[in-house]
């Protein structure tokens, strides 16, 4: 067993050095995790304001059953994408498993909830102030969207932050659905789960110090554009 | 700059004649609204009097449309209120409702609203803000001006879109006496200019200032309606005598 001290050091020469192995695994998480909670914003945001300006029947069971998804967990995920991708699948035609792709659409099916539920709270707080002065405007439902969605908007970028960070650090759903394949699909998470396996702590140790910082990194700016935008009140 | 003409003073009317008929809002069993009967027409400002708790607010809310009444029937212009007429109307809350933008947005997001041009909203905006003495504040975040300037910025917001009605639900609460005067300077000049104003406040030294004509409301009733001078001189009511003697009527 390695020493812990020495691969602790080798990790800091790991990221001092920029290992081009380290940096490849370093830049398709990133790329993956932000793709997804793009594309899981693109539906998260009207989702998440529509349940809060729309009433309807059956409306509280959808909000209860968003707030719930927010804690799916990621292997279930994994398997139903994979189900959904693999040959027998109704996707299997894409020929998208086993691909950055692929993993996308797993993270983002897990940041959708996150980003929906996080989303309709905010927007329905801003709702409950604004309800009356938008009427007496003759705003359309639509308009009203809109205006809430951009005046939550400091709001709304720490829900996007959260559903980042969930991202980032699933390593379940990518690894059923990505396969882990070197140099095509290994991401800082599965990177840590198999070094770890065989040993090479150095590694494993140098990705954790990175997503370790990504999470802080994610929460400190989140907090800093709340606090901003309570100092200058557009919060 | 000269402020265009209001709806009303071009002769194209949507909102006028407001009339309620025989307006009740019930709630728990109890009438806080009890068979109201009101019509508001022509120019100047109508003030709705009356002590604390006596249902002006629910009436200014259910004239204006924000609210349905449980029986009767509000008629704009002969015809039930609808959302595309709200532009032609402006609604200051007596804590005003600004949304999480500057004093220019405020205002141009308003104009927008009212289905006018983004030139024009620029426009418009500019012209009311400097109308309000708050021009030097148009950049500045809504929500951490003064309560005196955030209910200028209000009014000022109403006022741009040019409503052919402007609902004031106690303009003056809680201000200082000189932003007070201020407010009331605006409240002149949109009266002056041709809108027609109803205003809800409990002040009598304001109504008597400011209005024209009085409904005085007493328990969810409008027991006396007429002009300024008649209410002040000879009101017709205990209640409404009793109120201005600076009792609380029974």
């Amino acid at each position: 067993m390695q020493d812990f001290s020495a691969a602790f050091g080798h990790a800091l020469a790991l990221l001092v050095a920029l290992d081009p192995d380290l940096m490849e695994v370093v830049g398709l998480s990133l790329k993956v995790s932000l793709t997804a909670v793009l594309c899981a914003g693109a539906i998260g945001f009207p989702l998440g304001a529509g349940l809060a300006v729309a009433r309807f029947p059956g409306r509280n069971a959808l909000v209860t059953l968003v707030n719930a998804l927010m804690g799916l967990p990621p292997v279930v995920v994994g398997l139903l994408v994979y189900l959904s991708l693999s040959n027998a699948g109704p996707l299997g035609p894409l020929a998208l498993l086993y691909t950055p792709t692929a993993m996308v659409i797993a993270q983002a099916i897990l940041v959708i909830p996150i980003i929906a539920a996080l989303t309709r709270q905010t927007i329905e707080d801003l709702r409950i102030e604004y309800d009356e002065q938008l009427r007496v405007m003759g705003v359309g439902p639509l308009h009203k969207v809109a205006t809430l969605l951009w005046d939550g908007r400091y709001s709304l970028l720490t829900a996007l932050l959260a559903g980042f960070g969930r991202a980032i650090a699933e390593v379940g759903a990518v690894l059923i659905v990505g396969g882990n394949i070197n140099h095509v699909t290994r991401v800082m998470t599965t990177t840590i789960a198999l070094e770890t396996s065989k040993g090479n702590l150095a590694l494993a140790l140098g990705l954790g110090f990175i997503l370790l910082a990504i999470a802080i990194g994610v929460n400190a700016v989140a907090m800093g554009l709340r606090a901003t935008a309570v100092r200058s009140a557009y919060a | 700059m000269a402020r265009p003409t209001p709806t009303a003073a071009r002769g194209k009317q949507v909102i006028l004649p407001l009339v309620g008929e025989g307006i009740v809002v019930a709630r728990g069993g109890r009438k806080l609204l009890d068979d109201i009967d009101v019509e508001i027409d022509g120019h100047g400002l109508t003030t709705i009097l009356g002590p604390n708790g006596a249902g002006k607010t629910l009436l200014l809310r259910v004239l204006a449309g924000l609210l349905t009444a449980d029986r009767g029937r509000v008629l704009w212009a002969g015809r039930r209120p609808d959302r595309t007429r709200f532009p032609h109307l402006g609604f200051v809350f007596q804590r005003p409702i600004l949304l999480r933008r500057s004093a220019r947005a405020n205002v141009r997001y308003a104009v927008r609203a009212a289905g006018r041009s983004r030139a024009e909203s620029r426009r418009r905006a500019a012209r009311a803000l400097a109308e309000a003495g708050l021009d030097h504040l148009s950049d500045a975040p809504a929500r951490v001006l003064s309560g005196g300037e955030q209910r200028r910025l209000a009014i000022a917001r109403a006022l741009a879109v040019e409503p052919e009605v402007l609902f004031l639900d106690e303009p003056c609460a809680n201000l200082d006496p000189a932003s007070m005067a201020a407010v009331e300077g605006m409240i002149e000049q949109a009266r002056t200019h041709g809108t027609r104003i109803v205003l809800v406040s409990h002040d009598i030294a304001q109504a008597r200032r400011l209005s024209d004509e009085i409904a005085f409301l007493h328990r969810g009733r409008i027991v006396e309606h007429g002009t300024v001078h008649s209410f002040f001189t000879a009101p017709q009511s205990a209640a409404a005598e009793a109120f201005l003697a600076g009792r609380i009527p029974l």
